[in-house]
């Protein structure tokens, strides 16, 4: 905005950003706000609001669907991010070397990323099917009678873990070669003057370079698994004996298809309570370990 | 002039021909039950009506059962509500108790020469509540006991008949399985419909006669689940969810994989099409009562509608118009709720499956859905509970203990 000074630069930028602004604020800043509202209220979508109080978070609160999708939730988080963490950054270190045709490999890798959620779960229902899917046949080439896969409840959720691993895999990969990119060429080259091995030169100045790289990671991948839906609602929706129902699912369901919009409200406020907390604590942590390494 | 000119005055000239001198009023019109074997039928009907009705214009708007009920309450909240819909009976009482269904009696009432006698009395007065008529029935069905004659034969096994209890099914369908050809004797899904149809026919029932009190967990009703379980776990006369690897049971039947099936009228038209054997239709085996599914759809104009004149007209004649009758009866799709029993003889003269009979018969033991106001929390509950006995997580008195406290909860 060179040129432009005082009142006439602020309505500029109000004019430029409104378009995005109106966006913004009628599909997410809106919806938020009324959610916070609707919270302390009982509505079922077509009669009249009732004010309930904070009714909506004490139910919530001793509610055992709660907390089964809540202990759904922290499975699939234990299951997924450290799983797609390690294997992302494994394969950013061997697309960040001289490899013949890495822009092709970079690529394939992302592709997972950008499909839709709609496809890749159809694909990976097919592709986990017991009788009909391409793993199990590929067990049984290995005398592996494979499981029931979504259809068994203790199951279910690895399905949609590795489903979603593959998914994502992608995105972290592209995160640690921007990260990879950053490291001075000339400490590599400083250690192996210096005689050290491969693992040496991880362990001793890739991996503690790449911490903000992994910390933003981690900290995107846990919000976004915290909000697990899509592929919970195509592969299996939330079942065998609601193994799945993981919270985003649950909310769906009481907004939805209960027509409890207050109480799956409140519910929303919990979680992301939880969010904030986790993600705050994270920051912290993250802060203390940049002091004690500096 | 140029070619675009010539064109657009062609085409006002075109317009202003063809168009009719009263303005066009359009009706939009969902529906579940249409879609995906009837659509058809459907649009047979619409122009059928269009033909008789040159001014309204009906749009149709699908949607697949399992999401049909989210999306409508979606659509009506958002104040998008379509004019004329379609409801099932057990989500019709939830809709109008919260008021957003037209009355149809003032409209009823200023349609000279049309009386309501044209439906079955029980089947309409299903779609009224407190006194007031909210709905039009549209169709019934019911649930048989299908099955694969052709099986039948290799096995050597007699056909199904009325005096059949559970004891003969299970019998037949132990000689009927034919685990290396992966072929099932019977097949009745374990899910919250299959259940309160199948404890009644033991006795069951879910709630007492007030649904006041939840009865859920009976010793009764124990055993029956006991006796659903067993097949799939002990008898292996029935599949398991992993056998069946997310093949539907008509799929399953279609395929030949399985002798008998308990499942709607409504795959009348899928399995003429596409069941390439002789199959034919008995009436259920029950164990100490003959129980029946019945289900009834009905059809409503929304309370918001700016056109319910004209949403009403095509709802009558959806439901009670020779037209539509007759191609309803033609396609199988589903039974018209009318009173006249010549339509029930032209039902029943159609060639396939040959006992039609036995739909009729079935309706003298119907057991109509257990329909709370938490109606979806209910199906969810249960179904959620019947799914851990299915695999085994839970004892069936388990089970059903923790269905009946959960469902105390929101009765």
């Amino acid at each position: 905005m060179d040129g432009v000074t005082g009142r006439g630069k602020y309505l500029a930028l109000a004019v430029l950003l409104l378009p995005s602004l109106i966006g913004m604020g009628a599909f997410y800043i809106l919806p938020v706000i009324s959610s916070l509202v609707l919270s302390f209220s009982k509505w079922d979508l077509l009669t009249p609001i009732q004010w309930i109080g904070i009714g909506n978070y004490v139910r919530a609160v001793s509610d055992p669907a709660v907390q089964q999708a809540l202990r759904n939730t922290l499975t699939f988080i234990l299951g997924y991010l450290p799983a797609v963490v390690s294997i992302g950054l494994g394969i950013a270190l061997l697309l960040n070397r001289r490899l013949k045709g890495r822009t092709i490999f970079r690529a394939i890798y992302f592709v997972p990323v950008v499909t839709s959620w709609v496809a890749v779960s159809l694909v990976w229902k097919w592709l986990l099917n017991p009788q009909y899917g391409l793993i199990n046949w590929l067990l049984s080439l290995i005398g592996i009678q494979g499981p029931g896969w979504l259809f068994d409840p203790s199951w279910a959720m690895s399905g949609v873990i590795l489903a979603t691993i593959w998914k994502d895999i992608g995105f972290v990969t592209v995160i640690y070669l921007a990260g990879l990119q950053e490291i001075p060429e000339n400490l590599i080259e400083a250690s192996e003057i210096d005689g050290a091995n491969a693992w040496q030169k991880f362990w001793s100045i890739t991996w503690p370079l790449l911490a903000p790289t992994t910390f933003f990671v981690t900290t995107i991948s846990l919000i976004s698994s915290f909000q697990v839906f899509d592929q919970v609602f195509i592969m299996t929706n939330g079942g065998p004996v609601g193994s799945t129902t993981t919270m985003v699912q649950l909310i769906y369901k009481n907004a939805f298809g209960y027509g409890q919009m207050g109480y799956a409200s409140a519910i929303s406020w919990v979680l992301f309570a939880l969010i904030f907390t986790v993600t705050l604590a994270q920051n912290i942590l993250q802060k203390r370990m940049d002091r004690s390494d500096g | 002039m140029t070619f675009v000119h010539k064109s657009i005055a062609a085409l006002l000239l075109v317009t202003a021909i063809s168009s009719p001198a009263f303005a066009q009023t359009t009706v939009k019109y969902m529906t579940f039950s249409a879609a995906p074997d009837y659509l058809e039928e459907l649009d047979a009907t619409v122009a059928a009506f269009e033909a008789a009705h040159p001014d309204i214009n009906v749009e149709v708007e699908t949607a697949a059962y399992n999401d049909y009920f989210t999306k409508l309450q979606t659509v009506i909240a958002a104040g998008q509500a379509p004019d004329a819909f379609e409801l099932n009976y057990e989500n019709f009482v939830a809709f109008a108790n919260r008021g957003v269904l037209a009355d149809l009696d003032p409209l009823i009432a200023a349609d000279t020469g049309f009386s309501t006698s044209i439906y079955n009395p029980t089947a309409l007065a299903a779609f009224s509540q407190g006194g007031k008529q909210y709905g039009l029935v549209e169709s019934f069905s019911n649930v048989v006991l299908f099955y694969n004659k052709d099986l039948f034969d290799k096995a050597g096994v007699a056909y199904p008949t009325a005096d059949w209890t559970w004891t003969e099914e299970l019998e037949a369908a132990q000689k009927l399985t034919d685990a290396a050809n992966g072929v099932w004797g019977t097949l009745a899904p374990i899910q919250f419909w299959e259940f309160y149809k199948t404890i009644a026919q033991n006795g069951g029932s879910m709630f007492n006669a007030d649904k006041t009190e939840v009865t859920l967990d009976s010793a009764a009703n124990i055993e029956t689940l006991q006796w659903m379980v067993d097949k799939v776990n002990k008898h292996h006369v029935t599949p398991t969810d992993a056998e069946m690897a997310g093949q539907t049971d008509g799929d399953l039947f279609k395929a030949g994989k399985v002798a008998m099936l308990r499942t709607g009228i409504w795959m009348f038209g899928d399995f003429l099409a596409n069941a390439n054997f002789n199959w034919d239709i008995a009436l259920e085996p029950g164990k100490t009562n003959k129980a029946h599914h019945f289900f009834a759809n009905g059809v409503a104009v929304s309370a918001t509608s700016a056109n319910q004149q004209a949403a009403y007209e095509w709802l009558k004649f959806l439901t009670s118009s020779k037209e539509a009758v007759e191609i309803r009866i033609g396609a199988a799709w589903e039974l018209p709720a009318v009173s006249d029993p010549a339509y029930v003889q032209g039902y029943l003269d159609q060639p396939k499956p040959e006992s039609r009979e036995v739909v009729f018969q079935a309706l003298d033991t119907a057991v109509t859905p257990p329909v709370i106001n938490n109606w979806t929390q209910l199906t969810d509950i249960v179904g959620q509970e019947l799914e851990a006995a299915k695999l085994g997580q839970k004892t069936p008195q388990q089970a059903l203990t923790d269905a009946a406290a959960a469902v105390k909860n929101i009765l």
